[in-house]
């Protein structure tokens, strides 16, 4: 790439091109990395996708089908469906909280926003494992606090673990309060840059909080929302070590994840192939996402 | 937007300046504002401090009180027993020194490459410079997670299996770090590279003399973010360490999470000793991250 590269900019001989050799040296470091731990695996997981190789030994080209096979697999339909699922349940809710959050840290009303700052901000510090141990003990059926307190207001305790659909409502909660801190702080950067005379102006016009907050704060800060729901909709479409701590993709199979069932295909039985086909899957589903929001966004703008 | 509402809708910011009754009603609906945003932000604040908080507490309590009922607060006999137990057990004084060389080697490593690479991405124009600025754009698609299989072969054949260098190298090259640096020397003007240059400063000098000291503080809010994101990793640490020496903090959790009967009062002290560094890296520098506006950022 880069040999090709500098034949190109040699030839024209415009001003700022003659600096070739220093721009190359400083990004050298990176292309190699870039060369080496992302079009590498690349191409290998590409080609593999399409054999049957497991990892060692000599393999065999077997077509399309490891992509035949896996959409034959009604275990990946589940994974599918149960990362899209999680993802759907966990973007809007982190967007919602982030986003009221970060109002509420900006505005002058709200008192002791500087501490509740940093107490938004721990969670994020938590890693997945230990979130994911944290909730587990908050929500345990037997010894967890919720229950203890529901049972305490005279209520039944709730199977929070062996009901597949409570357990993925306790990962979307937990999912939604690690992420928070994050969105909240390119909220908060955004919202401070709105000019605060449009503020006025609106004011002026008699426009209260909320019709200000939709009408001029949510315009002026979309390019950042479109930028979180895009992160995070990656970050929950490729989220395993929450589930794992939390309820180890439980109970039994029911909330494995993509992630998951890459690994387990690909390193617990070998099937390197099948688990690269796989990766390609949730790789292009990933970029239909990144394209879909880039288009909306556009027809947003544009409006 | 329209002048059709009543005044009484009135903003407290604008009636401020407003004479009279009204100035004064205003005022009242101000101070409900300012208590209702305060209560709000305080509920939330709770929902988000309680868990760590109980947890924390919890964490104190000597293993027969755990699980006994009526569950308290605060632990009635406070005791380092879960901290001790966890320390010498699960072998985690050696986790603690693994992950955070790891942590600090890929942080200078990470820095080091995206304060290069965002500096030449600002200030040179080439073709292939933008070229690579979109690979690196790309890379946010292609997360390791995915490429679980491919990338844990190509490690595997660089002979870094088993290696903190197969942990280290493929967590070097980061887009938020670029983008961030990148952003950052567009502010910068240009007339500074000029005039250097003019002065006959060699290209790579003035990026070591002047740009590199300039940009400090972004340098400190990448290391911190840095620092974060390896410190909680675990997948990769977990397919690419086989020596149970070289494991990092987050391998040895999930082994106690994954053990056939959970031992809850070791779990709680290693997991609030493993919170331990992030917190107090962060309660130091926070400031760099508040302020940090990684608007553009991209996360890892």
């Amino acid at each position: 790439m880069t040999k090709r590269a500098s034949d190109v900019s040699a030839s024209p001989p415009r001003r700022r091109s003659k600096y070739t050799l220093a721009p190359l040296v400083l990004i050298a470091a990176n292309v190699v990395l870039f060369s080496l731990f992302f079009v590498w695996p690349a191409v290998i997981g590409l080609v593999y996708s399409f054999t049957n190789y497991t990892g060692v030994g000599a393999f065999r080209f077997v077509g399309l089908d490891n992509y035949q096979n896996l959409f034959g697999d009604s275990i990946f339909y589940d994974a599918l469906g149960r990362t899209l699922l999680y993802a759907v349940l966990v973007v809007p809710l982190n967007f919602a909280l982030s986003l009221l959050i970060a109002n509420l840290v900006v505005s002058k009303q709200a008192k002791g926003a500087t501490v509740a700052r940093v107490v938004f901000f721990i969670p994020w510090l938590i890693s997945p494992i230990v979130v994911g141990v944290l909730w587990r003990w908050l929500f345990g059926e037997n010894f967890g606090l919720i229950n203890y307190v529901i049972e305490q207001l005279g209520g039944d305790p709730i199977a929070w673990q062996s009901n597949a659909d409570l357990s993925l409502g306790v990962v979307v909660m937990a999912g939604a309060w690690w992420g928070t801190a994050f969105s909240m702080l390119l909220f908060i950067a955004a919202i401070k840059n709105v000019p605060t005379s449009y503020y006025e102006a609106a004011s002026l016009d008699g426009a209260g909080p909320w019709r200000q907050f939709v009408s001029i704060t949510l315009p002026s800060i979309a390019p950042t929302s479109f930028i979180v729901i895009l992160l995070n909709t990656i970050n929950a479409m490729k989220e395993y070590p929450l589930f794992l701590a939390l309820n180890n993709g439980g109970p039994g199979t029911s909330n494995n994840l993509l992630v998951q069932y890459i690994y387990q295909t690909g390193f617990k039985t070998g099937q390197i192939g099948y688990a690269s086909a796989a990766s390609f899957v949730l790789m292009l589903i990933l970029m239909a996402v990144a394209i879909i929001q880039l288009i909306v966004n556009r027809r947003m703008e544009n409006r | 937007m329209t002048t059709t509402e009543a005044p009484r809708k009135i903003d407290a910011d604008s009636a401020r300046a407003l004479p009279g009754k009204r100035s004064r009603r205003a005022s009242r609906g101000s101070l409900r504002g300012a208590v209702s945003a305060t209560t709000l932000l305080w509920i939330l604040a709770a929902l988000y401090g309680l868990p760590v908080l109980w947890f924390v507490l919890s964490s104190f309590k000597p293993a027969g009180d755990l699980f006994s009922l009526p569950l308290t607060v605060l632990p009635h006999n406070p005791t380092l027993s879960g901290y001790e137990a966890a320390w010498d057990s699960a072998n985690f004084s050696q986790y603690f020194v693994n992950t955070a060389l790891v942590c600090v080697v890929t942080t200078v490593l990470t820095v080091g490459a995206s304060c290069c690479t965002g500096y030449a991405l600002a200030k040179y124009d080439n073709k292939w410079l933008k070229f690579f600025f979109l690979c690196i754009l790309a890379t946010t698609m292609l997360p390791s997670e995915v490429m679980l299989a491919p990338e844990f072969l190509v490690v595997r054949d660089l002979g870094l299996y088993n290696s903190f260098g197969g942990i280290i190298l493929p967590a070097v090259l980061t887009a938020t770090g670029c983008f961030m640096f990148r952003q950052f020397f567009l502010t910068v003007p240009d007339e500074l590279v000029e005039a250097a240059r003019i002065d006959g400063a060699r290209e790579l000098s003035i990026f070591l003399r002047i740009m590199v000291p300039i940009s400090r503080p972004i340098m400190l809010t990448l290391a911190i973010l840095s620092f974060q994101w390896r410190w909680n990793d675990y997948i990769w640490p977990l397919l690419m360490l086989n020596d149970p020496d070289k494991f990092t903090v987050q391998i040895g959790i999930q082994s106690l999470v994954g053990a056939q009967n959970i031992n809850w009062s070791v779990l709680l002290g290693g997991s609030v000793i493993s919170m331990i560094p992030l917190i107090a890296v962060f309660l130091v520098f926070q400031r760099y991250v508040m302020s940090a506006d990684i608007n553009a950022g991209l996360k890892d």
